[in-house]
């Protein structure tokens, strides 16, 4: 196990940089997820730590040693790709045993690590089929089988579970999630999905454009994301953001001012009746609703603005009638409508 | 029998139903093509099983067959020599091919290098160039350096093809980095990964450029007949102009060592013709 070390890192294609000189330490047996938009930089990131692309500018540790220079195989790592890469030509057990092609340990050990990682994966059934065999669950779950196999200081996988159904990609997720607390190895792990990191994460790094725009366990950054991107990128549905400003202490969205009000669909709750002093109302037109089952998302319309607000199971709203949402002053997050930085809740 | 399969039985239309002009004329002029195609093979087998007086008697079953003229072709050890010749030199050239050109390819599809696109359309380019134009000069090169009748001489010129190397490139860009990244994190160098990973997933692309090599090579005619004189070196088809030139055309001869010599096409065919069908395929697809 190890910690993973970024020290003002900097990736540039000629004469485009696209990570600027970030900064992050992944400690030892951390669960860290990047996350962000596509081209935000984040497999550009984990690549430079897997050794995969160079680095133009600051330093990679890995357990406190630089590894700028190093090459991949040097590094005591092991990487699970989006494709899975396992190879076609290869059984089960020939694709995990080839994450020890070149170690020098003996036959005997590497057949019980191989048994050992098809045991604890489900696989020992399929050990001696071919790719094409298995599932796409199955497939990634060789992938990281041959990582295991390794016994590296750190795993990185790189949106591992993008290739997969929605069902199947829940599941992995908890799989993945266990095997982490069963082995203890630090992992970093990329994906644009932010259900993936906000279930499986110690903590996320957001990312866009290059920059880390905040580093946090999930619900700090769910409940105090820094900026409007962060707010609504991590959070389904994405949070309501709307313009305002503020009255006598209470939220007025009323398209004025220099505020940005954003309100979780979670807490932006369709109801009859008064809504308290300090509370947030907004009416406007049902534009769609969505019954989830325990709850229904209800679309609606706040003059030219679509906001999406809670309303219970079975009081599902007609579409094309009026309603109004209630949300409570602490849930209420404050950006500024300049920098669209956070300027926190009143609680 | 079900009454409902019976009823399906019923609806399906008669074969005469199906037979619309536009596949009647498909149908036939595959046939014609067909015929064009194998008659002549047929007359060499059958040339080969008549004796020399009947080799102008053009019906297709011989009268009297005979197997008189297998023996006395095996019999003589040219033909034999002839054989391994053309054996060594089909093979040792494929082989060659198979190793440099997706050695190339690979190394030209898969890394970025200074210079790479240049190499490549520098390869590309003696595509354009017609063999006659190439022979001088391989011929003075051979005189140079002392390659004149040997097998090296018989086989230099095609260790290594554009097209090889064009065919494997292109085939090489469609396998994912992935493949060669996760291998290059499990520690294996370049070489190995080239060899143990690319490799084996190009695999149709392999097989169809080494079943060109070795049928073009097996069949070559112009280079060796240039390069060799001495008739211990001939390959077979060069073998077999001989029975022309010294015996005073013997069709019954020529047509049986060329019936012999379709033997290890027939073999290669054989075992790999989904390969074959897969190959020109992909060739067509991609080269």
């Amino acid at each position: 196990m190890a910690t993973i070390t970024l020290d003002k890192l900097v990736k540039s294609y000629g004469k485009a940089r696209v990570i600027h000189g970030i900064d992050l330490e992944v400690r030892d047996g951390e669960f860290v997820v990047f996350v962000g938009p596509s081209g935000c930089g984040k497999s550009t990131t984990l690549r430079m730590i897997a050794g995969l692309e160079e680095v133009s500018g600051g330093e990679i540790r890995i357990g406190g040693n630089v590894v700028n220079e190093l090459d991949p195989k040097s590094r005591n790592i092991a990487m699970v790709f989006q494709n899975y890469a396992i190879y076609p030509h290869m059984t089960v057990r020939q694709n995990i045993a080839f994450g020890l092609y070149t170690t020098k340990l003996d036959k005997q050990e590497k057949n019980r690590r191989v048994e050992d990682a098809g045991r604890i994966l489900g696989l020992t059934p399929y050990l001696d089929r071919r790719p094409a065999a298995l599932s796409g669950g199955q497939r990634q779950r060789v992938a990281i089988g041959r990582a295991m196999v390794r016994e590296p200081a750190a795993f990185l996988f790189d949106e591992p579970l993008s290739n997969l159904d929605a069902q199947l990609r829940a599941q992995m997720r908890i799989e993945i999630k266990a095997l982490h607390h069963r082995l203890g190895t630090t992992i970093a792990y990329v994906t644009h999905d932010q259900v993936e990191a906000m279930t499986m994460a110690d903590r996320i790094v957001v990312m866009r454009d290059g920059h880390i725009l905040q580093s946090g366990p999930p619900m700090e950054i769910y409940d105090d994301p820094v900026d409007v991107f962060t707010a609504r990128f991590i959070g389904t549905p994405s949070m309501n953001i709307l313009p305002g400003r503020e009255a006598d202490g209470r939220a007025v969205a009323d398209g004025d001012g220099r505020l940005l009000f954003g309100i979780r669909p979670q807490d932006l709750l369709v109801r009859d009746g008064a809504a308290a002093a300090d509370a947030l109302e907004l009416t406007g037109t049902v534009t769609a609703v969505e019954p989830l089952g325990p709850e229904t998302l209800v679309h609606f319309d706040v003059a030219g603005q679509q906001v999406i607000a809670t309303a219970p199971a079975r009081a599902v709203p007609e579409v094309g009638s009026r309603v109004s949402a209630q949300a409570a002053r602490s849930e209420i997050h404050r950006f500024d409508r300049e920098t669209e930085r956070s300027l926190g809740r009143r609680r | 029998m079900t009454a409902a399969t019976a009823t399906a039985r019923e609806a399906r239309p008669l074969p005469m139903a199906r037979l619309r002009p536009g596949r009647i004329v498909t149908w036939t002029v595959l046939f014609i093509g067909g015929v064009l195609m194998v008659t002549p093979l047929l007359f060499m087998f059958s040339t080969s099983l008549k004796d020399a007086g009947q080799i102008y008697d053009l019906r297709l079953i011989p009268k009297e067959p005979t197997l008189a003229n297998y023996f006395e072709v095996l019999g003589d050890g040219r033909f034999l020599r002839w054989f391994l010749n053309s054996s060594l030199v089909a093979i040792a050239v494929t082989l060659s091919n198979v190793f440099f050109d997706s050695l190339v390819g690979y190394t030209l599809a898969k890394f970025r290098f200074r210079g790479r696109q240049f190499i490549f359309l520098a390869i590309l380019s003696t595509l354009m160039i017609p063999t006659e134009m190439l022979v001088i000069p391989w011929y003075l090169m051979s005189a140079n350096f002392g390659w004149l009748d040997t097998y090296w001489g018989i086989m230099f010129p095609g260790m290594m093809t554009a097209f090889g190397t064009f065919l494997m490139k292109q085939f090489f860009e469609t396998v994912p980095d992935d493949f060669l990244e996760a291998a290059r994190i499990d520690g294996l160098n370049e070489f190995a990964i080239w060899w143990r990973v690319a490799m084996p997933l190009v695999t149709p692309a392999l097989s169809a450029l080494a079943i060109f090599t070795f049928l073009g090579n097996w069949t070559a005619f112009f280079w060796p007949l240039i390069v060799t004189t001495s008739s211990e070196l001939y390959t077979l088809p060069i073998g077999l102009t001989s029975f022309a030139v010294e015996q005073a055309i013997r069709w019954e001869m020529i047509m049986t060592g060329a019936a012999l010599a379709t033997i290890p096409t027939l073999i290669v065919f054989l075992l790999l013709q989904r390969y074959i069908v897969r190959g020109v395929m992909l060739a067509g697809l991609k080269g």
